[in-house]
């Protein structure tokens, strides 16, 4: 693989999921278009951020990527391996780079598994110990390497608070030695006293292992702490990329715009004298998705050529990038 | 003192096959009239179980209050009869709760679920009744008001669920109205469109609102007055300004300091605050937060601090070394 290409390429990547109707001859009927064609790529050792509200299609994006959904359309490369093409072997080269974190700790982990199984099943999995005694070792290591003391190796999940399972959680990911991992809003289910505790951690080992994330995530303040470069989705497309403090300082989307005016700050006099922008309704169903920019019926500047034409995804400045007609 | 609602000392605790969940231990607050109050914690803090204590909403058993005073417009709510809080439930105190989706009866359309309430509390007849509802829909800002009176839950997104619920609530005009985690399940745009709406009628009907939350951006946003509770405690007590500028309590800082800001570039680490919180089911004795402290010495783990005035008039906190001078208070 050549050194300057970035980790991840991601063209075009679309995913829609069939809405079927009849319950004996099942027709489908429309699509759900949960991901509509989105590109972006990621360095080596970067952190993107890959933010929206519920539904834009931030998680879908993250699945398809790795190809846990057959993707609709695009094209994926991940290491220089196809993603959508790879089977067998070259597929298994893929799962062992890429590997993924869920956002709730409760349903990700086997409840009738013991921490041992659940870190060593990637080690079983693509057969990089053969003995027991040696995966026993590098699962204790791995526990160490998250904070989790060697002991407890044969607990259950349930013996473990949430913010400890989301550490085992992250230990099986570790498994395999990763380059690429995907944690899907992995913090969002735990209280603030521990988020910080599990997102130290996650930069902790992105230092020690050059690791790349694509970090899907709700909290904005969040995101702009952790991710070098920040994705903002809409209604299955993309709104907006650019570097962290570009895009928070100065963003071009009306759409950006909004949802970071939305975010309260913990200081209650800069809270109350920022300008909110508040947006107007809800976002509209991906099944019929508005034409033109699909977030014209909601945005304040539109004007009439917004709701006829698609705005191109461009580059305005160095790194920005910028879906809409007004930028 | 015009204390709306005056609270004192409550206990509540939960009998499991676990053990004894020491949910609440002895929480003492009070709102006044047209006063908004955030309760901030994380989960298990005991916010949600102290409001709905106050309401006799805990079920009985397992839970039981075991302690404590609640003191509405001088009369004790802990003291009523399920009849007595009835009238109390809706008319004087009304509640909202984070998952509107579970909070509304799914077989019943929305314009029956709010007349329900107005005919039971008030006496409407159905015209009335529906009338009253239009208007109440207008105001928490549903468009189509009146083809959407015989629409179902489900036909709702969220965050208009959550004006249903609202509506529903202020349906019989109540002095205080108890929103706990209001705008968790929703998204950041939908929650700056329910803050708004709640602080404008707030101000429109001059009603006290006891906000329950473990965002302390949005505290920051809507807040007078803030308690903090860690555990099953109160730990600090302060206006909505002095709090974030002068937090007193270690957890209070803490809490503060492992929070990014949208606002601000990265400039350090976060601080994080190790271990996590105590387990309910041991009898609290000593400072809760002592395990996971900085500041902790001797004292703190054998007695519990109480919330006693630290430098400003109106701020309390709980904690035996004022953190600024390193001292004992």
């Amino acid at each position: 693989m050549n050194q300057n290409q970035p980790l991840v390429i991601v063209q075009n990547l679309t995913k829609h999921f069939p809405v079927m109707r009849g319950i004996v001859i099942q027709r489908k009927v429309g699509a759900v278009r949960a991901v509509d064609g989105i590109s972006f790529s990621i360095e080596m050792g970067e952190t993107l951020g890959l933010v929206g509200e519920s539904g834009c299609g931030k998680t879908t994006a993250g699945r398809t990527l790795l190809g846990l959904y057959p993707a609709t359309d695009g094209v994926v490369t991940i290491d220089g391996h196809n993603v959508r093409s790879a089977r067998g072997k070259e597929m298994l080269a893929i799962r062992r780079t890429a590997q993924m974190i869920f956002q709730d700790p409760y349903s990700s982990l086997n409840p009738r598994w013991t921490v041992n199984s659940i870190v060593s099943e990637p080690l079983r999995v693509h057969h990089l110990l053969r003995t027991e005694a040696e995966r026993v070792e590098r699962v204790k290591e791995l526990m160490g390497l998250v904070g989790l003391s060697g002991r407890l190796i044969n607990r259950f999940p349930h013996e473990f608070s949430g913010g400890q399972r989301q550490r085992i959680g992250v230990a099986r990911a570790l498994a395999s030695d990763p380059k690429f991992i995907v944690c899907d809003e992995p913090i969002s289910a735990l209280d603030v006293s521990i988020q910080a505790q599990v997102v130290n951690l996650l930069e902790d080992l992105q230092d020690r292992f050059g690791l790349t994330y694509l970090f899907i995530a709700h909290d904005l303040s969040m995101v702009r702490h952790i991710c070098d470069r920040v994705a903002v989705m809409y209604l299955g497309v993309m709104a907006e990329m650019g570097e962290r403090n570009e895009l928070y300082e100065h963003p071009f989307h009306p759409y950006t715009r909004a949802l970071l005016s939305a975010v309260p700050v913990p200081d209650p006099q800069k809270d109350r004298a920022r300008r909110r922008i508040i947006l107007a309704g809800d976002v509209p169903s991906p099944i019929n998705p508005p034409p033109g920019c699909r977030f014209h019926p909601r945005c304040p500047i539109a004007i009439e050529l917004c709701g006829r034409q698609v705005p191109q995804w461009r580059e305005v400045t160095i790194g920005h990038w910028v879906a809409c007609h007004k930028a | 003192m015009s204390s709306l609602l005056d609270v004192m000392d409550l206990r509540t605790r939960f009998h499991t096959p676990e053990g004894t969940v020491y949910a609440v231990n002895g929480a003492s607050f009070h709102v006044d009239e047209g006063e908004t109050l955030a309760v901030v914690g994380e989960s298990g803090c005991g916010k949600s179980v102290s409001m709905l204590s106050v309401l006799q909403l805990i079920a009985v058993p397992p839970g039981e209050i075991v302690g404590g005073v609640a003191l509405y417009r001088g009369q004790d709510l802990l003291r009523k009869s399920e009849r007595e809080m009835e009238a109390i439930r809706g008319p004087e105190i009304a509640m909202i709760f984070q998952d509107p989706m579970t909070s509304l009866n799914p077989v019943l359309t929305i314009g029956r679920q709010i007349t329900e309430s107005l005919r039971t509390h008030l006496g409407m007849d159905r015209k009335t009744a529906d009338a009253r509802a239009l208007a109440l829909l207008e105001m928490v800002g549903i468009s189509d008001p009146s083809d959407r009176l015989s629409d179902y839950p489900h036909q709702f997104s969220g965050g208009m669920r959550q004006r249903v619920m609202i509506a529903m609530a202020l349906s019989c005009n109540p002095s205080l109205l108890i929103a706990d985690e209001p705008t968790t399940a929703l998204d950041v745009t939908i929650q700056s469109q329910i803050v708004e709406l709640v602080t404008r009628i707030r101000d429109q009907v001059h009603m006290a609102v006891i906000w329950i939350t473990h965002d302390l951006g949005v505290v920051a946003g809507i807040a007078d007055r803030v308690i903090v509770m860690y555990a099953g405690f109160i730990v600090e007590e302060a206006g909505v300004n002095d709090l974030y500028e002068n937090p007193c309590h270690p957890y209070t800082t803490a809490l503060l300091e492992a929070l990014p800001r949208v606002d601000r570039r990265r400039d350090r680490r976060l601080k994080s605050i190790p271990g996590a919180p105590p387990s309910l089911l041991v009898e609290p004795h000593g400072c809760p937060f002592v395990l996971r402290c900085e500041h902790a010495i001797e004292r703190c783990r054998t007695e519990n601090p109480p919330l006693t005035a630290a430098r400003q008039a109106g701020h309390n906190t709980a904690c035996w070394v004022d953190t600024k001078t390193r001292g004992q208070r």
